[in-house]
């Protein structure tokens, strides 16, 4: 049973809260190379299943498998450095912190310099120093003039809401992650904003190369970029398939609007 | 990797020009700027940040301060020269823990405390051991980091105000184990620690105030250095970053938990380091060194300088330091009289307005001190005939115009409570009443000045020094060189 195609896969996953039940025997999966956009009313449990997969809630039950290893009960570092980066849908950035610094702080994971090696600046320190700092230039570079120049030594905390999006973009690619979990990459933005925002989940894959699992409430981009959509209601999952597929899906239309709406 | 050239402009509203500008990424954006070109003391700082590199700071301070043993005497080397560079390590230590990982601590005297203690026990004539510095030194070092690491460990589940509790009461069950607790003679109890080496730098002693002091200097800029690229590498980053948002940088790959014990055992490795600096100084410690008061001082020379900036600390340690020095009680009262009438002086300029106002207060204030000075010893000769304490040119200006009776413990009590009844009364009145209740208001602080603050100069050592912080942090809370800090926006 154990495919070594998927590279996220989540086996008959239970959470809950008490008496409520936020995720029900889940089972979904993501392959290489896709982007999957999970969808849902609020409360749907969307928000609940990235942080299973990102370690920061343990399930009751179940297994979520990466690239064929279960990664339940390890740390949220951990799993980031296995190759799990996500962004937060309240935005968590370190505000007083420059843009360049908190890109670069997201590289921890994949340096090894020790704390005698930094103060002295030894060899190996100096090396990583460098390397952090191109990296964070390259991954801020992928959009476009938003975050470069002379925003890099701003603090965060300037930055606007769509910016801050962004940026929390760039703070996930630089762990090295092999798949992104964006979790509401568009609220707050825009039209503009948003259809640029389509365009650059898609080069996120293509340019990138990485695999993409997306929550997102704004239709037009998950129409826009979404290989597969999966559908959840009250922790279960209603519908799965092409975004065609799950729009006229009659349970997700009863989920969005009622048995009423769905005329 | 530039690929981004290709997106499109956000393009402009046709309305722009009628809108405020919010929202939109330039407008949001030249916040900064806009703050930066703000002049006066608020730019200060941001200035000094700016336009002054690391190492030319750096270059700076050291040179000003190891010039300073050429023109100080040698009592004032050691209180203000000796003294600072010892809050300036402190407070470089307590800084990785506050000021970069954000965890607040309140036991961090009691590492300080710790390092002197063991080093006192190590080199001194307590158990006729005298090891020298280059081997006890390290051991302190090391022990003192791994007991930073213990007291960390709650930090893996507290936060915040708990953490604060827990390390606290870390800090007192210290001094009441050195005081109370004293085993087979460990620490000495009350007495504290007697007769301890000097420290030495392979087998040369350094014993004049000079020598100590240039020796200190030198491990403070190698500090400073170490702590410069400490700050600017990933540890420094991971620490920061966890200090604005654990779950953000526990999600971001960094181990939380191991950054943080990391911290507290780094900052207490630096406090273990100075209380051997301490130790050696002083000759003799007592576990009163180690106390609250310590604690609060390190914490204000943090706070004040800027949390998190490495140039912070140290010009908040000088201010710190100076100033506590300066109000002494070994000084003559002048200085804390002098500061005392120069903060009300102030304080009326900063608080009157407009200037006829001023004038008025002014003025007011010195005929009603004399003319009530004329009136009480006209009544009877006794009210005025109290003594005032020397010291300083005000002093005798003073005389004709405070009442000072002879015996004057009671009225110094009527007088303190009629002091804050007006300072109340003061803050529900508006306009003239207001302006014309500040002349008794300040006449009657000079009185309580007068008649109980300058006689017990240790008391008023610590409510001026007390004033003087909350002034300052009310003008800079975010301290001299930090940037103000936001948390939401």
């Amino acid at each position: 049973m154990a495919e070594q195609g998927h590279l996220l896969e989540l086996r008959d996953l239970t959470k809950t809260f008490g008496g409520l039940t936020v995720a029900d025997r889940l089972n979904l999966y993501v392959d290489e190379g896709e982007i999957v956009s999970l969808i849902g009313p609020n409360g749907a449990g969307k928000t609940t299943v990235f942080n299973l997969v990102s370690g920061l809630y343990q399930p009751d039950s179940g297994q979520i498998l990466f690239e064929g290893r279960d990664v339940v009960g390890l740390p949220p570092h951990k799993i980031t450095q296995l190759g799990i980066a996500r962004t937060f849908q309240t935005l968590r950035l370190f505000l007083n912190m420059t843009v360049k610094e908190n890109v670069m702080a997201a590289a921890y994971g994949h340096t090894r310099s020790t704390v005698v090696e930094s103060i002295f600046r030894l060899p190996r320190a100096r090396r990583e120093e460098r390397e952090i700092s191109a990296l964070a230039d390259e991954k801020l570079a992928f959009f476009g003039q938003r975050l470069t120049g002379y925003r890099h030594n701003q603090q965060a905390y300037n930055l606007s809401y769509a910016n801050r999006r962004r940026l929390e973009i760039a703070r996930a690619m630089a762990t090295n992650p092999k798949l992104l979990l964006l979790d509401e990459p568009a609220a707050g933005m825009n039209p503009a904003e948003t259809a640029e925002l389509t365009e650059l989940i898609g080069r996120l894959r293509d340019e990138g190369g990485y695999t993409v699992f997306v929550i997102e409430h704004d239709m037009h981009v998950v129409e826009g970029i979404s290989d597969r959509v999966v559908a959840l209601d009250h922790g279960v999952k209603i519908a799965e398939g092409s975004f065609d597929t799950v729009a006229t899906n009659d349970r997700v239309i009863e989920a969005y609007l009622g048995l009423q709406g769905a005329a | 990797m530039e690929s981004g050239g290709d997106i499109p402009e956000v393009p402009g509203r046709p309305d722009e020009r009628d809108r405020p500008r919010v929202g939109v990424d330039e407008w949001v954006a030249s916040v900064e700027e806009r703050r930066e070109q703000r002049g006066g003391f608020a730019a200060i700082g941001r200035r000094i940040d700016a336009v002054v590199p690391p190492w030319a700071r750096l270059l700076i301070f050291t040179a000003a301060a190891a010039t300073l043993p050429l023109w100080m005497d040698t009592g004032d080397l050691f209180v203000y020269g000796i003294f600072t560079l010892i809050y300036i390590l402190l407070g470089l230590g307590l800084n990785v823990i506050v000021g970069y990982a954000g965890l607040l601590d309140l036991g961090y005297v009691a590492l300080f405390g710790f390092g002197a203690y063991f080093y006192a026990i190590l080199s001194s004539e307590h158990f006729g051991i005298h090891w020298p510095s280059a081997v006890s030194v390290p051991i302190v070092v090391l022990s003192t980091a791994a007991l930073g690491l213990v007291l960390g460990v709650p930090s893996r589940r507290l936060l915040g105000d708990y953490l604060a509790i827990v390390t606290l009461f870390f800090g007192q069950a210290f001094v009441v184990f050195v005081n109370a607790a004293n085993p087979r003679g460990l620490t000495g109890g009350p007495n504290g620690i007697a007769d301890i080496d000097p420290n030495d730098l392979l087998g040369y002693e350094l014993i004049t105030r000079r020598q100590q002091y240039w020796f200190i200097l030198a491990i403070v800029v190698l500090i400073l250095i170490g702590l410069h690229f400490l700050s600017e590498s990933r540890t420094g980053r991971a620490w920061r970053a966890l200090r604005e948002d654990p779950l953000a940088a526990e999600a971001m790959s960094m181990p939380v938990n191991r950054l943080k014990l990391m911290a507290f055992a780094f900052g207490a490795g630096i406090a273990g380091l100075t209380g051997c600096l301490f130790a050696a100084v002083l000759t003799a410690v007592t576990s009163g060194n180690f106390a609250l008061p310590i604690l609060i001082t390190i914490y204000a020379v943090v706070i004040l300088g800027g949390i998190g900036s490495l140039t912070g600390v140290v010009i908040g340690a000088v201010v710190i330091n100076v100033s506590f020095q300066f109000l002494a009680p070994e000084n003559p009262q002048n200085n804390a009289r002098l500061l005392f009438y120069g903060t009300i002086v102030l304080l009326l300029l900063m608080a009157v307005r407009p200037l006829w106002r001023l004038a008025v207060v002014f003025g007011g204030v010195l005929v009603f001190g004399f003319v009530a000075h004329e009136v009480a010893s006209r009544i009877d000769e006794s009210w005025t005939a109290g003594a005032v304490v020397e010291g300083g040119r005000v002093a005798g200006v003073v005389a004709d115009w405070v009442i000072i009776p002879a015996g004057h413990d009671r009225f110094a009590d009527i007088a303190y409570i009629a002091l804050i009844v007006l300072v109340l009364t003061l803050t529900r009145v508006r306009g003239w009443w207001r302006t014309l209740l500040t002349i008794p208001t300040v006449y009657l602080s000079a009185v309580v000045w007068e008649t109980s603050f300058v006689e017990q100069p240790a008391v008023a050592r610590w409510i001026l020094f007390g004033a003087l912080l909350v002034f300052l942090m009310t003008v800079r809370p975010q301290g001299l060189l930090g940037t103000p800090r936001v948390e939401i926006v």
